[in-house]
């Protein structure tokens, strides 16, 4: 089969209609519903098995049949995580478990393994199957022959370029899903077993403990015909207490940060209108571990990004309060990945990472009373008169102000709000919504 | 020789492939390094076809490795280069992206497929999946234990291949992560990071363990710090039913690799002429052992490993 060629460079001119699919994670029940509620027309989710997260609060079928009643109000989809690479014992449960899935109002399976892939085709036919990024499918030949086993979805590889995916789109006509924001494999998904090697835990059924973020020292065996090593490198010294073998030269100074494979983070709010462009149908965010302040904060800019370009591309631009909102939820120094070029020094992290977000989750509006300006709130963080918060809701609803006078539900003032989901109540500045929420810096 | 157990070493090259067949090889993997992965050298379509040639003498048999994750642009070059080893008669080769399944389908059916995906080939229901796709072998991931591999095999459609020896790779970036870190302090490398410029890395709290790091056109290879050798309990395996067993030959002098193909050779005959007398003889590996990288450990690998997750 011949290659379509690729005529059009990117120019940023549009050329698609579609609205893409703004796919965000949960890693729980009520992480869900702020997803949802803030703007995604999608979540992914784990179950109790066969899912990569074996750390998250996984999904009961109960709680996912809850979800998906949610996500239905909103017209929005519910998908499940199947993305292990199964072994022999695995194998005999799937049919079961597939088909819990479909009971429970799953739209649709993201599976790495053919093994699932077969199972799911065979016994539950209902039941969307989406090819997993853990496939690693970088070329459009590959994504073909997943269209033609039936899978009406294929989700790129994170090392896929713009122009590839252009390519893909030109040659197979099939739901293209693109990772578009968090936490990056700095290895090919699914290609990496350091943690098999370092801890016994198997990263392909959901044990990855992230060695790839550990600290790393380099070395260089240098034999006797070697000719790279220069005069400065034969004078480093190796770190007490270690102890190199003869001509075994380390390549860092004492001084220098150690040897990381650790990405940074993707983050394309910057370029909402190339994703959409070139005919990426899903947007997906990464993050099933992440906070909720985390995934409203990041769905509600993208739902932002995608609605006003959809709705005037002309005249579209990147606001300066999307990128701040992004700032306030990432964890880690931002990138654009793969796709405008391979990662360089400048992607990576070797400087001690700071975890800290800069903000958190305090507060969540449970009601409004418009008469008095008064709103009653969740606590989901300790806060008090004085403090400095920020108010947000869906659609870029926004403001500051200072926490004033604190009552609880009886009336009675406090000095501040300590309890754990305690409700109290406060003057606001501006009206604000049901699932409106409440932040302060650290 | 034809023995019912195939004993399979990659080779780094032409003169390579004759002594490692000499030493007792039925097959060889070899390959170009666009198309395949961490070979221990690249060949050229008529270096391959020598191979071939050198092969047909020992009625041994040569596969190619193309299980590479191709892009669009290696795409181009698949028909080509297939066609040209469909010619020269190469008896299979190592597929893990589908886009390789679907160019030797069209282009040379008639070669035999091997399902390598590395890390993730764990199961049999897959194997077997990729068999009714045309594979006619899958090579098991090294991180499966003796229990899964045993208990596998029956349900298998498709060869089983096993690596017995050497090491394996446990993480693969299409970054170039040294050159990275080697910018980032400031002194960008001008020449090239390949397999022979010895660079390791030691993990902070593991400080006598050596994992080989190495950058090539398909990114950056991080190698484990020990060796395969499964040579004493190499019978449960042949007892299981697996087909073909792989000595990886990357980053180790040819000396050993030819050690290594004799000592295994040793261990196929003697089963192969009484499977029921057959014991493991601690000899057979000394000639490994004396020229085993004091370095790096011989293991059994995840043999005997319980993994959890």
């Amino acid at each position: 089969m011949e290659t379509v060629a690729v005529q059009r460079k990117f120019s940023g001119k549009r050329n698609r209609l579609d609205k893409p699919e703004l796919l965000a994670p949960a890693g729980n029940l009520e992480k869900l519903k702020f997803a949802i509620h803030y703007g995604a027309d999608a979540v992914y989710i784990g179950g109790q098995a066969y899912g990569l997260r074996s750390n998250a609060d996984n999904f009961s079928f109960e709680e996912m049949r809850e979800g998906v009643e949610f996500a239905k109000k909103y017209g929005a989809k519910v998908f499940v995580a199947t993305n292990i690479y199964a072994h022999n014992e695995d194998i005999e449960g799937i049919q079961a478990y597939l088909q819990n899935l479909y009971d429970a109002g799953i739209a649709a399976i993201i599976v790495a393994d053919p093994a699932i892939i077969e199972v799911a085709q065979r016994a539950v036919p209902g039941l969307e199957v989406h090819l997993s990024t853990q496939q690693s499918t970088l070329n459009w030949q590959a994504v073909k022959f997943w269209k033609d086993e039936g899978l009406p979805r294929v989700v790129l590889g994170r090392e896929t370029s713009f122009e590839e995916i252009e390519e893909i789109k030109a040659n197979v006509d099939i739901e293209i899903e693109a990772f578009i924001h968090g936490a990056m494999c700095s290895s090919y998904s699914g290609r990496c077993v350091l943690s098999n090697h370092f801890t016994d835990r198997d990263s392909n059924r959901g044990g990855c403990c992230q060695s790839c973020r550990w600290k790393y020292d380099l070395f260089e065996d240098a034999r006797e015909d070697t000719v790279w090593v220069s005069e400065e490198e034969m004078q480093m010294q190796a770190p007490a207490p270690f102890k190199l073998g003869e001509n075994q030269l380390p390549l860092f100074q004492e001084q220098d940060n150690s040897f990381s494979m650790g990405s940074k983070d993707l983050c394309m709010i910057g370029h909402i209108p190339e994703l959409i462009d070139v005919g990426v149908d899903s947007f997906k965010i990464e993050g099933r571990m992440k906070s909720i302040h985390y995934v409203a904060t990041v769905v509600n800019v993208y739902r932002q990004a995608i609605d006003s370009y959809m709705a005037d591309p002309e005249n579209y631009v990147l606001k300066p309060e999307w990128v701040e909102e992004m700032n306030k939820a990432a964890n880690r120094p931002l990138n654009t990945g793969f796709f405008y070029d391979t990662p360089d020094h400048e992607d990576h992290i070797y400087e001690p990472e700071e975890k800290a977000v800069p903000f958190d989750f305090a507060g969540l509006v449970m009601d409004y009373d418009a008469a008095t300006g008064m709103a009653t709130i969740q606590q989901r963080n300790h806060f008090k008169p004085g403090q400095e918060i920020e108010f947000f809701g869906p659609g870029g609803h926004f403001f500051k102000q200072v926490v004033g006078e604190l009552q609880d539900e009886e009336g009675n003032v406090i000095d501040a709000a300590r309890h754990p989901l305690q409700r109290v109540k406060m003057k606001v500045d501006q009206p604000v919504s049901y699932f409106d929420m409440m932040r302060k810096k650290k | 020789m034809s023995t019912k157990h195939e004993l399979l070493v990659t080779a780094a090259n032409v003169k390579e492939a004759e002594v490692l067949l000499q030493a007792g090889a039925d097959a060889l993997l070899i390959g170009d390094d666009r198309f395949g992965m961490r070979l221990p050298g690249s060949f050229s379509v008529e270096e391959t076809a020598e191979v071939v040639a050198v092969a047909a003498k020992h009625q041994a048999r040569v596969y190619v490795s193309m299980n590479n994750l191709m892009s669009n642009e290696l795409l181009k070059e698949l028909p080509e280069y297939v066609q040209a080893l469909g010619k020269i008669g190469v008896h299979g080769v190592e597929f893990n992206d589908p886009s390789v399944l679907a160019a030797i389908k069209e282009h040379a059916p008639h070669i035999q497929l091997h399902w390598n995906a590395e890390m993730t080939s764990t199961n049999y229901a897959t194997a077997n999946y990729w068999g009714t796709k045309g594979a006619s072998r899958v090579v098991l991931a090294r991180e499966l234990n003796m229990d899964e591999l045993t208990e596998m095999v029956p349900f298998l459609k498709v060869e089983a291949q096993v690596q017995v020896h050497g090491m394996t790779n446990i993480y693969h970036s299409k970054r170039s992560l040294v050159q990275s870190y080697m910018s980032h302090q400031g002194r960008p490398v001008e020449g090239h990071l390949g397999k022979e410029r010895g660079l390791f890395l030691i993990e902070a709290e593991r400080r006598d363990e050596k994992f080989p790091i190495y950058e090539d056109v398909n990114g950056t290879h991080i190698m484990s710090s020990e060796d395969i050798c499964i040579l004493e309990d190499l019978h449960l395996l042949m007892e299981a039913g697996v087909h073909s067993f792989k000595i990886e030959g990357m980053l180790k002098p040819l000396a050993y690799n030819e050690a290594v193909v004799r000592a295994y050779r040793i261990a196929l005959d003697s089963y192969a002429a009484d499977a029921d007398a057959y014991a493991f003889c601690e000899e057979w590996l000394d000639e490994v052992r004396q020229l085993q990288d004091p370095e790096r450990e011989l293991s059994f690998g995840f043999f005997y490993k319980e993994q959890v997750y």
